[in-house]
């Protein structure tokens, strides 16, 4: 039995210790935003925060997790009221498919609690672990200026201006 | 009466005092070793005193001969330069990069032809001298962080083409971040007392019982390369060790494994895998190249074919005793013993490494990646390697579509990763379990922050 904290709340789980966070979320917690891509740790899809550290759930497994915060993307907001980094997304229409995009709004969340004024290089590293197949990247970016801005900073040497 | 009342006066006070303290034993004693010791010092400043080699105009781009240009930047790429005069996110050549050092960090210097802030008013002579002696333009002594221990074997001619090579280069302003060190060793005539004890200006001399090939990978090797600058260890002063010469160092964190008799790898070392190792960051006999040896593959992967041969040829005569050589030992699979040994490594493993790692494993399937057991880390005296990678993974050394790890540092805490490592030294390593390995993560952890 493992004690699991997610978006706030505490679930008590019966898995085998060794079960990636992944599977726990979509079949146990019925949570889907975070998607299986690979199940490898080389997509990104699967990206949730773990003490605000962006982290692939298909790698992290419930045993390395206990008394420690987890934040899936249902926990940044909801439809009625959507999070900073939701209505940033929504706002510049970035998603094709929408495959990727929770990880990619995982890895913009952990960076503007990191900072809400990164430089353009550190936004794109923060970003580059999470891959997109439908080449969505460059309406990422301006979601992810746009949310740091709404945050009360923004990038320092935005490659584009927030409009 | 010469001085006149009051000014004799002064003059007997003075030397009525003057008198008083030589008399007096240990005090007499005292001015004298200080004054001893002055001297001494003034002495030293004189002897390690370089002037200043005067100032040029930038040279035009059209000095150079592309021919010159283009073997300096083979050349440039075989010493790895731009490691360390390259910051994260800076320009190529543009310096920043902080050389950990145990006495502090010391920063690689612009060596863009920029006028002001980079080497654009050296001169082909300070260039040179700078190589050979740790001596920069302006007269001071430069740290040995920056190996002109072994660049001063190198030759004019190579010289010159790195010189072409550096002057055609994009200027960029860029200024070195102050370096970090405690305030005795920013006084840089020091240096050259380090240097009386542990640099001699030399050039490489070829040793005429081994082919033309093993002397180009000396040359290349213990010069421009300057391998045993990571791979041999060093005393108390930062001066590598020759008597030891590539039995394993340090850079940044990671341990860089012996290239001789000692090599901990399992698989032998032959100028072939070597070859192909250096050349695309990947040996399907041993691991991907990590840490500081990424950089390393990637320049050479860019270098000059059969200077990389060299290289491999020379290295692998350098390990031709190693127990590897002689015996390739069965891959050890001790999962049980690891398992009661080490249960909770054991189901960290499971869910975080397995996907990949465990035998017949989808990724083991993919391009020839070899099966932990072959790495060096988990047979190694020290476990910072193992560490390190699972903390911070592994980037595509040499192409981007190269093997990649992902880094664990925000998904295991310090213990959960000591236990990992544990699980891993007994599963399939071999040597003592290794001690104080929370410890050794948390110190990891610290040192490698993004
Ligand atoms: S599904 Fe987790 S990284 Fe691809
Ligand atoms: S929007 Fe389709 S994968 Fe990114």
């Amino acid at each position: 039995m493992i004690e699991l904290e997610v978006n706030g709340t505490s679930h008590r789980i019966n898995v085998d210790p060794a079960t990636p966070l992944l599977y726990v979320l979509r079949d146990d917690l019925d949570l889907h935003a975070a998607k299986f891509g690979c199940g490898l740790g080389q997509c990104g899809s699967c990206t949730v925060l773990v003490d605000d550290k962006p982290v692939f759930a298909c790698i992290t497994p419930i045993a390395a997790l206990a008394g420690r915060m987890i934040t899936t993307v249902e926990g940044l907001g909801t439809r009625e009221a959507p999070g900073i980094v939701q209505q940033a997304f929504a706002e510049e229409q970035a998603a094709q498919c929408g495959y990727c995009i929770p990880g990619m709004m995982a890895r913009a969340e952990a960076l503007l609690r990191r900072t809400t004024s990164p430089s353009e290089a550190e936004m794109r590293a923060a970003m580059r672990p999470v891959l997109c197949r439908c080449g969505t990247h460059m309406r990422i970016l301006r979601a992810v200026r746009r949310a740091a801005a709404m945050r009360g900073g923004g990038v320092t040497d935005a490659a584009e201006p927030v409009r | 009466m010469l001085f006149g009342r009051d000014a004799e006066q002064r003059y007997n006070r003075k030397s009525f005092l003057r008198m008083k303290v030589l008399r007096s034993g240990w005090l007499r004693w005292l001015v004298i070793v200080l004054a001893l010791l002055l001297f001494a010092f003034l002495l030293f400043l004189v002897w390690a005193h370089r002037p200043p080699i005067a100032e040029i105009t930038p040279p035009p781009r059209t000095a150079f001969a592309a021919a010159e240009i283009r073997r300096g930047e083979n050349l440039a790429r075989i010493g790895n330069c731009v490691s360390c005069h390259q910051s994260a996110h800076g320009r190529p050549f543009a310096g920043g990069y902080g050389v950990q050092s145990p006495f502090g960090t010391i920063y690689g210097t612009n060596i863009t032809p920029d006028a002001q802030t980079g080497i654009g008013r050296w001169s082909l002579e300070a260039f040179t001298r700078s190589m050979r002696e740790g001596v920069s333009r302006d007269g001071r002594h430069l740290y040995p962080a920056f190996p002109y221990t072994h660049y001063t074997l190198v030759s004019d001619a190579d010289l010159r083409a790195l010189y072409a090579y550096f002057m055609t280069r994009d200027p960029v302003r860029a200024e070195a971040p102050v370096n970090e060190l405690p305030l005795p060793l920013k006084f840089r005539p020091f240096i050259a007392g380090w240097k009386l004890l542990f640099f001699e200006p030399d050039r490489f001399r070829r040793d005429p019982d081994q082919s033309a090939e093993w002397n180009r990978g000396a040359y290349l090797g213990e010069g421009l390369a300057h391998c045993s600058a990571c791979h041999s260890p060093r005393n108390w002063l930062g001066a590598e060790q020759r008597s030891e010469a590539y039995n394993g160092g340090w850079s940044a964190g990671w341990y860089a494994p012996p290239l001789n008799e000692t090599s901990p790898a399992v698989r032998a070392w032959t100028a072939r895998r070597l070859q192909s190792y250096l050349r695309t960051g990947l040996s399907v006999h041993h691991a991907a190249a990590a840490g500081p040896m990424g950089p390393v593959t990637h320049n050479l992967a860019r270098a000059d074919e059969a200077d990389v041969r060299a290289l491999s040829s020379y290295y692998a005569w350098w390990m031709r005793d190693a127990p590897a050589s002689n015996r390739e030992p069965p891959l050890a699979d001790r999962s049980e013993t690891a398992r009661r040994a080490h249960p909770a490594g054991a189901a960290l493993f499971a869910g975080a490494c397995a996907t990949c790692h465990e035998p017949g494993a989808t990724m083991m399937a993919l391009g020839g990646r070899p099966a932990l057991p072959l790495g060096s880390p988990l047979h190694e005296r020290h476990p910072h390697d193992t560490i390190q990678i699972i903390l911070n993974g592994l980037q595509p050394p040499v192409d981007e579509a190269g093997p990649f790890m992902p880094a664990y540092r925000d998904i295991l805490t310090d213990r959960q990763v000591a236990q990992l490592v544990a699980y891993l030294r007994t599963r399939y390593g071999s040597g003592p379990e290794w001690p104080d390995l929370v410890e050794e993560v948390t110190e990891a952890r610290e040192n490698s922050a993004p």
